[in-house]
């Protein structure tokens, strides 16, 4: 028998002979680049993208797992990842490649079908780095390649197949505070990210690497300076320092090549120290995925006053209301309503919003331009101790939400009924320093609860968006901070919850139909694949940063003592035979 | 009190506050400096500024929110169960406010003597307890002292330390004690009377 060596010669040359990964690969099959085709028309049985695909739905069409049979979901295999704090990343998966982030700036590839560690890589991380959000969402998949932005404000791209370091270009510089916690997006030869630190008074922005060099192709500030469109809406340097982060991955329409970019709160966090819009913090971005300009915008709400970033990526859905059809924008936001824009080629538009939470801050909405009217009892200043609801960590905060071509809805992780009370102070700029304006012990016991809230505050909801009714509820007695993923099995999956267990719903009615039992609380985002014929659900545990600070706001607010252990595992679940 | 192994802390010579990285660096550079003929203090040109070295015996201390000439901390201005003061090293000899690691952050703040465990008396003075102003969890600055349940807090991840106990970890995520640096009097003033008894920042 002649043995052909030319396939095994071939992946010989892409090992390394010195790799930044701690262990080479022991290749499962040959890699399949992640082209642009791919990820404008995903495969179900992977998951190639942050939300799976480019609308950020969240969602798979696969359906061996259903509402039927997931009360016979079973462990397959699961690994812990050795690092404490948030583990939020979706197990990303390609053609038999699985590859998670963890806290620490860690990536871990693996043989998807046993759980067989390829390779691991960790950046080496500053001695005098300040981590305020340890945690990292995920990874992009491109060409040959899997990109990671980091909390020292690195991108790094790594070969897919062994781990290598192939380049690092550093976005900003961490000392000054900027820092990147999200999942890059690939998309036309470019990789786009994301900058965080608006707690340290960065100038937000969003820019792009060519995906094969590495070096800067565009840079968009979500914040213009005073000869831009927009720079009236600051007073005097107050642009230099006033946030705008972006910190989770933008979805990306093909059609017309605009990606869509949530942008965060305003800093510092007291109104009056930067009278005017503010644009474009809390708002949409529409930019052009070759030329970083900016095509359109929605901000939906101005001056903010109570650390509503509104960097959630609106999910790209066709609707149609009251008999008209339109390109969706649809979007939980952190403020408490949920809202429906129109994309175009440009333009954004207004379409409606409403609550979906408990929400005293806007008193109405312009139905024309969307904008709202505020009841200035409940607006923060400076000196002025005020309450408002939602909270600080808003009606959903980072935590995706998903959509469901087959049952119609969206599906909103929902923090409802809780408030918090906030006394505005001075704030002076430091360099590389907090800049927010509120007193630490003040943030810590933010959290104020109502007569409902002490019933139930996490929430599951799911919502028709072309008939504006909410389909069901299921509640929880604590916060949720679970990530949704929906399938073509009718099934809703979510963790999120302190008790540590990854639920499962049906996607009609909202039954729950399954619950395990983790061994950390689950933030991470849960993803679905399939290899040789099995699906497997795939997801994080590992409970850390805002769903550990809300813990601690309620444990000192409520008196308790609840207490979520933390460390990482990934577990992937397939149908018991 | 056992002090932990580190690379960073250091004594207070010429060498301070090298990483062993850096240390390393320097000894091959000066090998083969020697080897390529070139000067070995080119080779060592890494070493941090004078501004970055950690604090070591005989500094004094100034408020780091201050602005204009250093002015050394008195222990009048620290107040009994006040919010601390956050504090750089000062070395009057040279005039170097060492300001220029933010590992060098101390949190400065001052208890009723009786209070603080008889092992750590030595390191205060006369009330005034020093720590790392770096958390050892993640690495945000740590600012807040809750003086009703005597806890320095971490506002990043909830960690807490016991100030009258060695900083010793009493919640929260944080996996080490928060760093003490021992303090001394001179006079009324503050003075720095060794180094941190184990490495300040974060562990990841």
């Amino acid at each position: 028998m002649k043995l052909n060596l030319k396939p095994l010669l071939g992946v010989l040359l892409l090992v390394p002979l010195i790799s930044s990964a701690e262990k080479q690969a022991d290749i499962p099959a040959a890699y399949t680049p992640v082209t642009d085709s791919r990820l404008d028309n995903p495969e179900a049985k992977n998951w190639l993208s942050y939300r799976g695909n480019y609308a950020g739905w969240g969602y798979s069409k696969l359906n061996q797992v259903n509402a039927e049979n997931v009360k016979n979901l079973t462990l397959a295999w699961s690994y812990s990842t050795g690092m404490t704090e948030g583990h939020q990343s979706p197990p990303m998966v390609n053609n038999g490649f699985m590859y998670i982030t963890t806290p620490n700036n860690q990536v871990i590839a693996f043989e998807a079908k046993t759980g067989k560690e390829l390779w691991r890589y960790k950046k080496r991380i500053p001695e005098a780095l300040q981590q305020l959000h340890p945690t990292n969402r995920g990874l992009a998949l491109y060409g040959d390649k899997v990109y990671l932005a980091t909390t020292d404000a690195n991108l790094v791209a790594l070969d897919a197949v062994t781990g290598k370091e192939l380049w690092v270009t550093q976005v900003e510089d961490w000392k000054k505070g900027y820092y990147m916690t999200l999942a890059p997006l690939a998309a036309s030869g470019k990789i786009m990210v994301g900058v965080s630190g608006g707690e340290y008074g960065i100038r937000g922005f969003v820019a792009a690497f060519d995906a094969e060099t590495g070096k800067e192709a565009w840079k968009t500030y979500t914040i213009p300076s005073p000869d831009q469109p927009g720079g009236d809406t600051w007073p005097g340097d107050t642009y230099k320092t006033g946030g705008g982060s972006v910190w989770i991955t933008g979805s990306y329409d093909q059609d017309t090549n605009l990606a869509y970019w949530g942008v965060g709160n305003a800093g510092p966090w007291m109104p009056d120290t930067r009278s005017g819009d503010n644009l474009y913090a809390n708002s949409v971005l529409a930019l052009n995925v070759d030329t970083g300009a900016l095509e359109g915008y929605h901000q939906y709400h101005q001056n903010d006053a109570w650390d509503w970033d509104e960097v959630s990526a609106p999910m790209l859905i066709d609707i149609e209301r009251k008999g008209k059809k339109y390109k969706s924008l649809v979007h939980a936001g952190r403020n408490g309503y949920l809202w429906l824009l129109e994309r175009t080629k440009g333009p954004i538009n207004f379409i409606d919003a409403w609550p979906y939470v408990t929400q005293n801050v806007f008193k109405s909405i312009d139905p024309v331009s969307g904008r709202p009217e505020y009841d200035q009892d409940h607006v923060p200043g400076t000196g002025k101790t005020v309450s408002f609801c939602p909270s600080l960590w808003g009606g959903k905060d980072w935590v995706p939400e998903a959509y469901n071509p087959d049952t119609g809805l969206i599906y909103i992780p929902a923090n409802n009924n809780l408030c918090s009370e906030i006394t505005g102070k001075p704030a002076k700029y430091k360099s590389g320093e907090l800049f927010i304006g509120v007193d630490l012990p003040n943030i810590l016991t933010n959290v104020r609860m109502t007569p409902e809230s002490e019933k139930s505050v996490g929430e599951v909801q799911a919502w028709n968006v072309n008939t504006g009714e909410k389909v069901w509820t299921h509640k929880y007695p604590q916060m949720n901070w679970g990530p949704l993923l929906t399938t073509g099995g009718n099934l809703v999956f979510g963790g999120g919850t302190n008790d540590r267990l990854f639920h499962a719903f049906d996607a009609t009615t909202g039954k729950l139909l399954w619950e395990y039992p983790a061994s950390s609380g689950v933030t991470g985002v849960p993803s679905t694949y399939e290899i040789d014929g099995v699906q497997y659900i795939a997801v994080q545990s590992g409970w850390g940063v805002d769903a550990e600070r809300m813990q601690g706001a309620f444990n000192a607010v409520l008196n308790e003592k609840t207490i979520v252990p933390q460390g990482g595992t990934l577990m992937v679940f397939k149908l018991e035979k | 009190m056992k002090k932990q192994p580190n690379e960073t802390v250091c004594s207070c010579k010429s060498e301070c506050n090298l990483s062993r990285r850096n240390a390393l660096k320097i000894t091959t550079g000066v090998v083969l400096g020697l080897v390529a003929g070139l000067s070995p203090s080119i080779q060592a040109s890494e070493e941090p500024a004078a501004n970055e070295e950690r604090p070591c015996e005989g500094d004094y201390l100034v408020d780091a929110n201050s602005e204009g000439k250093p002015v050394a901390l008195k222990i009048s201005d620290i107040a009994i169960g006040g919010q601390p003061i956050i504090a750089y090293p000062f070395n009057a000899k040279t005039g170097v406010l060492k300001d220029g690691s933010r590992l060098n952050k101390i949190l400065l703040l001052r208890v009723d003597t009786q209070k603080i465990d008889q092992k750590f008396v030595k390191a205060s003075a006369d009330g005034v307890l020093a720590y790392s102003g770096v958390c050892t969890h993640k690495g945000c600055d740590i600012t807040t002292y809750d003086s009703d349940n005597d806890e320095i807090v971490c506002f990043c991840h909830f960690s807490k330390f016991q100030p009258t106990d060695g900083g010793e970890v009493i919640g929260g995520p944080a996996p080490r004690n928060l760093p003490i640096l021992p303090m001394k009097l001179d006079n009324q003033t503050l003075v720095v009377a060794g180094e941190f008894l184990s490495r300040p920042g974060a562990t990841n």
